[in-house]
């Protein structure tokens, strides 16, 4: 099953490509005292890591990262916890955290309407959820990109009588729009959904997440890489 | 990854096994019908159980329309039967061989596949209901048996006692709908069961207090100008698809909740001890009447009811004594509304039944009947029966 590369022989470390997350990323590195260097490729999506050349530093999309991480095409990755749960329907263990680093939180919150005062919990949803499909004759509709973490909070929350309706933008609109009933979303400050009028739910954080380390079980480790692997997470503890 | 170039390593074996499969059901009056694979997402999705849901493939067409392939036959059956005969007016008894879809991860197990054939049969409007259901036990049980399965184990449940036990005891008819609908979830049921005996006010506590006080679950059309008050007074618009009345609604459901005296302990206990009910089918009655035995519990009709059945069912060449009876059976299947069956075989354990099935009086107004029609339908997972058959049988195992 696992794939046979990267083929270079180099433990390859993705990082964001872009905005806080690329300067947070950055800056850890620097504080354990591993500054990055950009390589002179003219796109600049790659690096190293100064003093080590066995360390091959790939720039890449924050979603990407998940993705690689999932296929094995890198070996380690500094990306959100949300991205990877979402990457897998199960929690099948080809993704691990290896250290949670303490910047780039948000969280996925479940939000109704503010107007719905007869729900602050997922069993008040469900119980919505029921009456709701006796008189529409359908379910709730959940809007949200997290369509893997949502379906895992909700099975874990008793929560059945919905359906999820993929939303690739602006899904706190979706409500508003008549798109769906309520949302699965992130949000760090709660901001953007209070201005849609919508309020999370009681015990509607699904995650609360944050940037991981993240290892690849899926990629090819040689004995090398992996004692590489551990000194790398000994010096950013 | 595996090799998932050819959707079965078995295909003349599947089919040979189809062809027996269904020609026991066409002997028994049941025409062979070929529902469409593609199906409408929307109407599937909303029938179908999480479990199912969660596993089903979806895709959008070029039209933009939102598709599935369908992850079972029982709801294509449904509407191909709905096609024919809009007003559900005419009894029909239809059966089909045919593949269904399921997202499963890649972990080849051969009788888990993605893309696999169910062979099944569906009966719509028989009146007697029990004949119906030992009719489809009897020819699912002489089809797997035609096809070489000679060790199997049956295991029986019945959804409708719950039903007729609930409409034994005193408490409101929205408090049994909801029971009813967890069932199938055994910790949302036993939380929603904890709730109406310890506290039925829980969810009402979290409200403003003065608009509890306020609600009168006698007077709707009043009650809903006074959630606008409060809704205009804390500046909060009213969005989406849920209407005020529909918000008025949950509203009144929690202030009666509040307002409604805690089930006893006691008729929680006796809910408690049907669902634990676990025996020989033979005994089932005899464990079930005396786990519910009280003063004021008289479930005799639906006790008659089941031994009707079970008779029909002996009478059909069932071996009820080796038939396993689980009064929590059938949790699992979120539209069966009544009896409810599989069929184990050794080896491949109990959750990958080779068939199984049930009633489902409320599918059909769901997927579109103008009312309830009484159904009740099994399907086989060929795949798995073919490896049950070849495990039993070793000298044609090597293909």
């Amino acid at each position: 099953m696992t794939t046979a590369f990267p083929p270079s022989g180099k433990l390859i470390l993705a990082l964001p490509s872009k905005g806080r997350m690329m300067e947070d990323a950055a800056a850890v590195f620097d504080r354990c005292g591993l500054p990055l260097t950009k390589s002179q490729s003219a796109r600049g999506y790659q690096g190293e890591i100064r003093g080590q050349p066995a360390i091959e530093v790939q720039y890449v999309s924050a979603s990407e990262i998940a993705g690689r991480l999932r296929a094995g095409s890198i070996h380690l990755g500094i990306t959100g916890e949300d991205l990877v749960r979402e990457a897998s329907a199960e929690d099948d263990g080809r993704v691990v955290s290896l250290k949670a680093l303490g910047f780039g939180h948000a969280d996925v919150v479940a939000a109704v309407p503010t107007a719905w005062l007869d729900v602050h919990t997922l069993a008040d949803l469900e119980t919505v959820g029921l009456s709701y499909r006796r008189r529409q004759g359908r379910r709730l509709r959940v809007a949200t990109k997290y369509m893997n973490l949502a379906r895992r909070a909700f099975a874990r929350g008793g929560v059945a009588s919905y359906r999820l309706v993929e939303s690739l933008g602006a899904t706190e609109g979706a409500p508003a729009a008549g798109l769906a009933e309520l949302i699965v979303d992130i949000t760090s400050t709660g901001a953007t959904l209070k201005a849609n009028g919508l309020k999370v739910l009681d015990d509607g954080v699904l995650l609360a997440s944050q940037a991981n380390l993240f290892a690849s079980e899926a990629a090819a480790w040689s004995p090398g890489l992996t004692d590489l692997r551990a000194q790398l997470v000994t010096r950013l503890a | 990854m595996p090799t998932l170039a050819e959707s079965t390593a078995h295909f003349d074996r599947l089919e040979a096994q189809a062809h027996l499969l269904t020609a026991v059901f066409r002997a028994g009056g049941y025409e062979l019908v070929a529902p469409a694979i593609i199906q409408p997402a929307g109407l599937m999705l909303d029938v179908i159980g999480e479990d199912l849901r969660a596993r089903t493939y979806v895709f959008a067409d070029h039209d933009g329309n939102e598709l599935c392939l369908r992850p079972d036959l029982t709801v294509p059956t449904c509407r191909l039967y709905l096609e024919r005969d809009a007003s559900a007016s005419e009894p029909a008894r239809y059966c089909y061989n045919g593949p269904a879809f399921r997202y499963r991860s890649l972990d080849g197990r051969q009788e888990n596949p993605r893309e696999f054939r169910q062979a099944g049969l569906e009966s719509f409007l028989a009146t007697d209901r029990d004949a119906a259901d030992a009719e489809i036990v009897g020819l699912v049980t002489t089809a797997v048996r035609a096809a070489g399965l000679r060790d199997m184990q049956l295991k029986l449940g019945d959804l409708g006692l719950l039903s007729a036990l609930l409409d034994q005891m005193a408490m409101p008819q929205r408090w049994r709908d909801r029971l009813r609908q967890l069932f199938w979830r055994r910790p949302a049921f036993r939380a929603e069961l904890k709730r109406l005996t310890t506290q039925p006010d829980a969810a009402a506590r979290r409200l403003p207090a003065r608009l509890v006080q306020a609600l009168d679950p006698a007077d709707s059309r009043r009650s809903a100008d006074l959630v606008a008050a409060h809704l205009a007074a804390e500046a909060i618009e009213l969005q989406g698809t849920r209407s005020l009345d529909d918000i008025t609604d949950g509203l009144l459901v929690l202030v009666a909740d509040a307002r409604t005296p805690a089930l006893p302990a006691a008729d929680a206990a006796l809910i408690e001890a049907l669902v634990a009910v676990n025996s020989s089918a033979a005994k089932a009655v005899d464990d079930i009447a005396a786990a519910v035995r009280r003063p004021g519990i008289d479930l005799t009709p639906a006790l008659d009811a089941l031994r009707r059945r079970h008779d029909l069912m002996r009478a059909g060449g069932a071996d009820l004594a080796a038939a396993q009876f689980s009064g929590e059976f059938g949790r699992k299947f979120e539209y069966y509304t009544g009896f409810v069956f599989e069929l184990a075989a050794p080896g491949l354990g109990t959750n990958n039944p080779v068939a199984g099935g049930g009633r489902y009086d409320s599918l059909l107004a769901a997927v579109g009947a103008p009312g309830p029609v009484p159904a009740v339908g099994a399907a086989i997972y060929t795949e798995r029966l073919l490896q049950a058959q070849l495990a039993t049988s070793p000298a044609e195992a090597t293909l």
